[in-house]
């Protein structure tokens, strides 16, 4: 096994074009992708938690068990979308990285909305009548929650995030893993293996830990200077 | 000049809860001057009365009136609760939050509230979360919070509840300058000493109704009642 992890650290060390080009769409898509789904997530879950109406414990099931969606489900719902008999066809969206962020935004929604909701639902029984006391509505309080819920708010971030960049599924069907267009981190590290090209798999593998592990270590650092500062 | 909310006219005023009467049916009057005193056993409905009151609870029967529309008269009311709620937030930012909620901006709301927490004995913890405090420390914060919109009706439930004697004397010493300053009080208590150190005014709460009332001074020499009198002597009354 010296042979791939060599080639892996040449890579890595002398800045590979490919590599670097794959990294970077990579990150691009699940970035944007994670922005979508904070910026819609987080108000929705927000909302979830806050409202109540007939059939919100359905919605409330469903958004937990989607959670567990399998990715290539997600996958293939997105492609039936964008298809060219599909509703979505004449967008012209498929295999482009915008069917991806479309893909990876549908895996992360269930997990920012539901984590959200659980937070806030905690918050909005402990500060209910204290809000209502300064006059605070409903729809007042909802900033108030999520920023006052913002430590472990990141969390539901990061697991949304840990979800998209290693998901493989998704975009390989929506993106078609196009060389210098679609190819990302996983579906190279797919065809790397499979064509027994282990060095650019392996470098691949180490960048993606990488980033997981330099993410997770921000958010601790974060939460626990958080704490600190908060309580 | 802001128009005055008083007085408040509670008639015939049930609150129920689930089915089930917490308390009722409640005749009262209260004008804009002086510190009531809500005294009474636990369960006797001193809390739900002040809930009445401040609006976070609706008669289920009878009526609630300010002198000013409902919105207004919240607009000039606070309400410091028994275990009050800390924000993750700083000293500093937990008061301030009661302006911003008004459209006060961040900066006005943040030196105001620099100010209210140094009143109220909190200038050294201004930076501090407010998680992290002491009892005493909290119900202080929780006073600051309600002051700082200067209400013209304080709520006040069992604030000293838990707290040693050096935190009540400075809750306490604090009432009496706001009250000192025109802001009328009403405070729930089952402290007799306290009720006899601060009221002017007294309501007996039993079994859900205002059981007896009058001045403080009468109350606690003479009460009219056999419940009022065997409270006062420490007996256990239901």
């Amino acid at each position: 096994m010296d042979g791939p992890f060599l080639i892996a650290i040449g890579l890595i060390a002398s800045g590979d074009p490919a590599l670097t080009e794959i990294i970077a769409l990579s990150l691009k898509v699940t970035l944007t992708a994670v922005s979508i789904g904070c910026l819609v997530g987080l108000p929705l879950g927000a909302g979830l938690a806050l409202a109540r109406f007939p059939g919100r414990g359905v919605i409330v099931v469903a958004f937990n068990a989607l959670m567990g969606l399998p990715p290539v489900v997600a996958g293939l719902l997105v492609y039936l979308m964008l298809s060219r008999s599909g509703p979505l066809g004449d967008l012209a969206l498929l295999f482009t990285p915008t069917a991806m962020v479309i893909a990876q935004t549908i895996l992360i929604l269930p997990i920012v909305i539901s984590l959200t909701r659980s937070v806030v639902e905690d918050l909005w029984a402990e500060y209910r009548e204290q809000l209502r006391s300064l006059g605070a509505g409903r729809l007042r309080s909802v900033p108030t929650l999520l920023w006052d819920g913002r430590v472990s708010l990141v969390t539901g971030i990061l697991a949304g995030f840990g979800r998209a960049s290693a998901e493989v599924g998704a975009v390989l069907i929506v993106g078609g893993n196009i060389a210098g267009h679609t190819r990302t981190m996983t579906t190279a590290i797919t065809l790397e293996t499979s064509r027994g090209s282990l060095g650019l798999a392996v470098a691949l593998g180490i960048i993606l830990l990488l980033i997981t592990l330099s993410l997770n270590a921000a958010a601790w650092g974060l939460a626990q200077s958080a704490r600190g500062r908060l309580g | 000049m802001v128009a005055t909310i008083f007085p408040l006219r509670i008639t015939k005023a049930c609150v129920k809860r689930r089915g089930v009467q917490l308390i009722g049916p409640v005749d009262l009057d209260l004008g804009e001057n002086g510190l009531t005193i809500v005294m009474g056993p636990n369960g006797s409905g001193k809390t739900s009365l002040l809930r009445l009151m401040h609006g976070l609870e609706r008669p289920a029967t009878g009526t609630v009136h300010w002198a000013t529309p409902d919105t207004d008269a919240r607009m000039h009311q606070a309400y410091v609760f028994q275990t009050p709620t800390m924000m993750r937030r700083s000293v500093t930012d937990c008061i301030a939050y009661a302006l911003t909620v008004m459209g006060v901006s961040r900066a006005d709301a943040r030196r105001g509230a620099q100010d209210y927490a140094k009143r109220v004995g909190l200038g050294h913890v201004l930076d501090r979360p407010a998680m992290v405090l002491s009892g005493g420390e909290k119900q202080k914060l929780a006073l600051a919070r309600a002051l700082i919109r200067q209400p013209q009706i304080l709520f006040l439930d069992e604030p000293c509840a838990n707290l040693d004697g050096r935190a009540t004397r400075d809750i306490e010493t604090i009432l009496n300058e706001v009250r000192a300053q025109g802001t009328r009080i009403v405070m729930a208590t089952h402290d007799i000493g306290q009720a006899q150190r601060l009221a002017d005014d007294v309501l007996f709460m039993l079994n859900g109704v205002v059981h007896e009332q009058g001045a403080a001074v009468p109350f606690f020499a003479t009460p009219q009642t056999a419940e009022a009198k065997a409270f006062l002597g420490g007996q256990i009354v239901e």
